[in-house]
Order: C-alpha cells, then structure tokens, then sequence
C-alpha cells in the first residue's frame, strides 16, 4: 500500500498515542475455536456517594469517583464500555443516586450497571429499575456472554420483617458490618431459573463473564462478603470452558479459581476495607491464591481505592488495577498454570509478607 | 523485597560512609539534620569541593558567557533567584521555580518531577537546556576545563586526571560535591525541638508547630522524625498548583506526551506550561501521577519566595491560604479533579495560619538569619 502523507500522519499519530499513555491492550491472535475477538472495557465500583443534608455530599466519596472517572477518561485506545459494580449511594436515597449518576455522567463511553445492596434495600430497588438498569439482564459482546445479577437480595422473610418500622431501618441494618440482625446475600430461585434459561442459548466455548455486586463465592459471612447460594449458581456456569466472576462489594483485591470459574475482585473508590483475615481471630476462606494488597495510608484517602481496566484475551480476564497512592497491581490469566496470577506477586518467594498480627 | 533490602544495605552503606566522612572533613552533620549522604563513588574531598565551587561560578558554560548555576542558584538569595519561574540565557523564561540547593544533598530524587536520581546526574541537564544555559553539547566545557590552566590544576588535584582524561563525569562529581557541602540545619526551630532550648522559637511559633503537626495536616509530607527533620517525604503529590494549566482532555494529554518523548523530558516540561503541568506523569506515565510534584523541603523557605512548582503564590500568607482552601487560591476556585487525596479544606482560623506563617519563619538556619 502507497502511503500518502495523510494516511501517514495518522498512523503515526495513532501510534504515538497509544505507546504515549501507560496503558495498552495486548492485542493476541486468539484461538480458532474461540469465537471471542480481544476488546477491553473499564469498572468503576462501590462509590458510596452519601448525602449529608440538602445539596452536601461526603466529599471524600465525591472525589473518589471524580478522580476515577478523570483517569478512565484518559484511556487509550478507548475501553469499548464501563461497568458500575454497584453501591452508588450509601443509604439508597433517590438525592444520593442522582448525585452519583451526576458525576458519572461525566465518563465518556456507555456504561453497563450492577446493583449493591446500598442501593437496594431503601426502596428494594424501585429507582434504580426505573431510572438506572434492569437488575438482571445479559449482552453480548466480540463473542463473550456478559451476564449481570443483582446477587444482594436475601430471604423473603427478612426483607419484609415486620419489625422494620420503615424502609431506612432496614437499609441502615443490612448497612451494617458484623450485625448479627443482618442477613446473607443470595441470588434468589427466580435469578436462578433466569440465568439456567439464559445460559441455554449460549454456546459452550462462548466465554462467559457474570458480574455481580457480592462475590459468588463464600469468604466471610461476618461481612456479607457471601452469597448464600453461591454453590447452585456456580454449578449453572460448570459446562463453560471460560468463566470469570466479577465482584465489587469487598473494596480490595481478591482473586481465586474454583474450576472453570475465574474470580475478581475490583476496588471501590471510596474506601478500603482491611483483609477479613488481618481482622477475625478465626480464619476466613480468603482464596489461597491472593497475594493482599498493602494496608492503606489512612491520611491519603485515595490510598487503597481505585478503579480498573480489563483485558479480556481470548476470552480471560487480565485485571489491572489503577491504585493511587499504593502502587498500581495487574492480577493476569496465566494459561499455563489455568489461574490468574498477580504479574509481580506470584511466587511465594516474591510476596509481600502479609500483616499477621492484629 | 530482594530489591528494598538492597537499597536499604546500600543507604546504609552511604550513611556510613557519609558519617566517616563527615569527622574526616570535619563537617559536623548540623542540628536536626541526619547523616549526609554520599555516593560510594564519589566520597567528598577538599580537592573536589573547591572545583565544584568554581565550576557552579563559571559563566562560561552558557551560550551567551553570561549565566552560571548560580545566577538561578544565588547563594546571597538562599539558593533560589527570587523569581517567579527561572530566567536563563536571554532573560529566557522556564516554567518552573528554582528550588533550593541547600540541602539537596539529602533528596531522592532532583528537579520538581524527580526526573534525575542523583546531584550529579542533575547538574549536567541545565547546561543544554535552550532556556538555561543553552549550550548545544556538552563539547564547549570540555573544552574549557582540559585547556584552562587554573582547571588543570584543579582537575588533576580532584581527580589525578587531565586533558581528555577530563570528561563530563568529573565535572558532575565535582559539582555534586560541592552541593553536598550546602547543608543547613540548627534553626531555631531545630534548637528548639532536638537541642532542648524551649526559648529558641517565639511562642507564636510553638503555636504555629502544634498546627504544623496536628490541624495543619502539614507534617504528613513535610516529615519531622525523633532526630531529624528533613521536611520532605520524598514523594510526589497533586497539591493543586498547576491544575489551570493542565491538559484538560486525551488529545491535549497526548500531545504534551508526545512533546516529551520528541524532545526528551528536561526540555519538554521547560518550555510548555502545559506539558509542565504533568509534574511527575511525564517521567513516570503513571495515571496516578498527573500534576503531582515533589514534596520540597521547607527549611530556609522564608528566603526562597515565592512558591510551589511554577512560582505562583508569593508569600508564605499566600502558601498557607491556598492550603486552607483545599489547594485552591480562592475558595471559589473548583476543585482539582486529580487533588491527591492528603489535600482537604483544613479550617484553620486567622490566629492559626498568622502562627503557622511564624513557625516556618523559625526554620531559616543561622548562618542565613544573620544576613
């Protein structure tokens, strides 16, 4: 091909940007049997916006997500679209989730929503199905199945408990850590028969990614970091060859491989929240495979939040997490080994030696 | 890990030798200051102080025969020039404010964006910079300091070498060297809080200490240790300053991007505001980087007005003000969306900021004070 100086301007030019900003796609020929093409989008999670009164928001929170926003807006080449992981609004208020959606209307490029549990248990929901997203709902996208669930519900009888004497008290308890008033995440039998009917249609070599607001995996109950029928919904995604979980709700990195199923955790913007191993006497279920991150500088807040880009490569999740203040992480699929893999971090060798002492 | 302990074992190793150093060169470290640090490779000598000393002076290593390091790095004015951003060859303008020398020594990294890890490494740059002091190569100080008889001599003193044995690694050691002598500490705060004399600062001062450290939230990068304050943490960080000049979109980031690499860093972010405002970005290309500059030093900072990475603000009043808004000049302003997380409004009454101004007027060190 004869190269005229326009056509050359812009190569260049394209060229020059890309390798100008720290952050590339690795573009791999993916296999021939694989019908996924290598793309790359975004998450932003857990923004707890909280309102004070009137028009005052928590500052801190506002700045997270703004800083995150400003920095995946800087993204090139540009991530085909974003996630929301959920927990937008601390106390599910319509003026809290507004707000929110205020400052991520600032983000370039569309934006595919997954429901907290902050944002549910004022109104159960109400808003956001109306204004925001359906709470379940699947796309796909180059070949990958995307499958999003609201998996924060919980049982029928303590949702609608009589001794709720209004809808705050009962978003203000499912709020709370270690509460022994809480209750266990849970999908639900009517998500369930939803997602057993979706899958149905979708190829076996299809790379699946479910993105969920609560891990779809058991670490610590304490602190919801559950799903109560975790197991049932991980045997509708056994017959896949790919599948990766993407979870918020734990404000930390965290990653595992159960089978088939990849799991990630993605950071909040808000804040951290420490290792449940670092916190309970008694051990949690942790995955072996994650290497914790450092603990948080309480006076930078932004220390330990953050925000991630993804590659999904020949149908596997390579998470890099965007971490200012401590240090940014890239958690790979490595297909040797058929897990992911903290690119730094790996050998046992390499580890940061983790906080025992409490 | 592996690579922490090594540099730990080799601090270690240059604090040691720093601190034989210091008794043989009879410099004892001064209050409130630790150590000196000194590169295994170049031990301080007499020899190459007095060299340094010359070569710092010699307006010669400038286009024009008019600017030397010490027009931008005047000791009368401690250190600094006094201007808002730097004036090479020229009257040319930079776009950023001289930093102190005094105590460079003890930095990890040099320049505002920390592109250069040593004193010797730094000192080569402002040589070739077009609006330093635009040399076209290093070539024409060579050539000077291999025929110059005063040179010869000191070269072959500092160094046992001459002729084209003499080359730009002598010239930097020999500089650094010198630099290493500026260090300054036994101010009245230093005589105060490490040398147990609780008259030496006013008690407007000691108000404005318990600022410093607590309300202020000033300490957390200015650090202050159990013996020793160097009043940096050494790391980068999005103040705020700057954040009107900064690129304010992809193509905009792009471009100042791509200037760096065309042109190389120290001449990029020195001739465009813009490009200026990436701060530590444009050396490391790390998101988390962008318009974050490094944590000066605060000692000596009532002679080395005026203030932050571009000179903006002119007065310490100003400094602690623009703190107080949240790193903002004005409350109104908006907020920097990019401001690290360590910079909040700080509510600090007009009786605190008038204090805190007073402690910082209390780090000038003595041999300043008397001038």
């Amino acid at each position: 091909m004869k190269m005229n100086r326009r056509t050359f301007l812009k190569t260049t030019g394209a060229a020059a940007m890309a390798s100008a900003l720290p952050i590339s796609l690795v573009r791999m020929a993916f296999g021939e049997k694989s019908p996924a093409k290598d793309f790359s989008f975004a998450y932003i999670s857990d923004a707890h916006i909280q309102q004070i009164e009137g028009s005052k928001f928590v500052r801190n929170w506002d700045m997270g997500l703004t800083r995150a926003i400003q920095e995946a807006n800087l993204l090139t080449p540009r991530p085909d679209f974003f996630f929301f992981g959920g927990d937008l609004a601390q106390l599910g208020k319509r003026e809290e989730l507004d707000h929110g959606l205020e400052i991520l209307s600032k983000l370039r490029g569309k934006i595919y929503y997954v429901m907290g549990e902050h944002d549910y248990y004022l109104d159960l929901g109400k808003y956001w199905e109306s204004n925001i997203s359906p709470l379940w709902y699947s796309f796909d996208h180059k070949g990958v199945h995307f499958v999003v669930l609201t998996s924060i519900l919980t049982y029928d009888t303590w949702t609608h408990h009589t001794k709720w004497t209004t809808p705050m008290d009962r978003m203000l308890a499912m709020a709370r850590l270690d509460n022994p008033e809480g209750s266990p995440f849970l999908v639900g039998e009517k998500q369930r028969a939803w997602l057993k009917r979706d899958l149905e249609k979708v190829d076996k070599s299809t790379p699946i990614v479910l993105c969920s607001h609560s891990p779809i995996q058991k670490i610590y109950k304490g602190w919801n970091f559950w799903t109560d029928d975790a197991e049932s919904v991980q045997t509708l995604l056994k017959p896949f060859n790919k599948v990766t979980v993407i979870y918020g709700h734990v404000h930390q990195i965290q990653y595992n491989q159960v089978g088939n199923i990849s799991f990630h955790a993605v950071m909040a913007t808000a804040w951290p929240w420490p290792y449940p191993k670092s916190y309970v006497q008694d051990p949690s279920h942790l995955p072996n495979l994650t290497v914790p991150m450092n603990r948080a500088d309480p006076f930078f807040e932004r220390d330990a939040t953050g925000w991630q880009f993804i590659n999904l490569r020949t149908g596997n999740v390579d998470m890099h997490y965007q971490l200012p203040d401590n240090g940014n992480r890239s958690v790979v699929f490595n297909r040797k080994a058929g897990r992911p893999q903290d690119a730094k971090y790996q050998g046992v060798g390499s580890r940061v030696p983790p906080q025992t002492h409490y | 890990m592996r690579t922490k302990a090594r540099v730990f074992k080799q601090t270690l190793w240059a604090a040691v030798i720093a601190a034989t150093l210091v008794t043989y060169a009879a410099f004892a470290a001064p209050l409130g200051l630790p150590p000196l640090p000194v590169p295994a490779d170049n031990p301080i000598t007499p020899e190459k102080v007095k060299l340094g000393d010359k070569l710092f002076h010699d307006k010669r290593f400038s286009s024009t025969g008019e600017v030397s390091c010490a027009n931008c790095h005047d000791k009368e004015k401690g250190f600094t020039d006094g201007l808002q951003v730097s004036e090479g060859i020229n009257k040319l303008k930079g776009t950023r404010n001289a930093p102190t020398v005094i105590n460079a020594a003890y930095l990890h990294t040099q320049f505002w964006d920390g592109r250069e890890p040593t004193l010797e490494a730094q000192s080569a740059g402002p040589f070739i910079n077009p609006v330093e002091m635009a040399l076209p190569n290093h070539e024409p100080i060579l050539k000077i300091v291999r025929t110059d008889p005063e040179y010869l001599d000191l070269f072959k003193k500092a160094f046992a070498k001459t002729g084209n044995g003499i080359t730009m690694k002598e010239v930097e050691q020999a500089i650094a060297s010198f630099e290493r002598t500026l260090v300054s500490g036994n101010s009245p705060f230093d005589r105060y809080f490490y040398g147990g004399d609780k008259t030496a600062m006013s008690p407007a001062a000691v108000r404005g200490l318990d600022v410093f450290i607590n309300q202020g939230r000033c300490v957390s990068c200015h650090v202050i240790e159990q013996t020793q304050a160097l009043f940096t943490d050494n790391r980068f960080h999005m103040i705020g300053s700057g954040a009107k000049q900064m690129p304010k979109n992809l193509d905009d980031l792009a471009a100042a991007v791509e200037d760096v690499k065309k042109r190389g860093t120290d001449i990029a972010v020195l001739s465009n505001e813009k490009t200026s405002s990436l701060g530590r970005y444009a050396v490391t290309r790390d998101l988390t980087d962008i318009g974050a500059f490094k944590t000066p030093t605060l000692r000596n900072i009532a002679l080395t007005a005026p203030y932050l990475h571009d000179g903006s603000l002119k007065t310490l009043e100003e400094v602690i003000q623009f703190y107080n808004n949240g790193g903002r000049e004005k409350e109104t302003d908006p907020v920097p969306e990019l401001l690290s997380g360590g910079i909040r409004p700080l509510n600090l009454s007009k009786e605190q900021e008038a204090d805190l101004v007073e402690f910082l007027k209390a780090l000038t060190s003595a041999e300043f004070a008397q001038k």
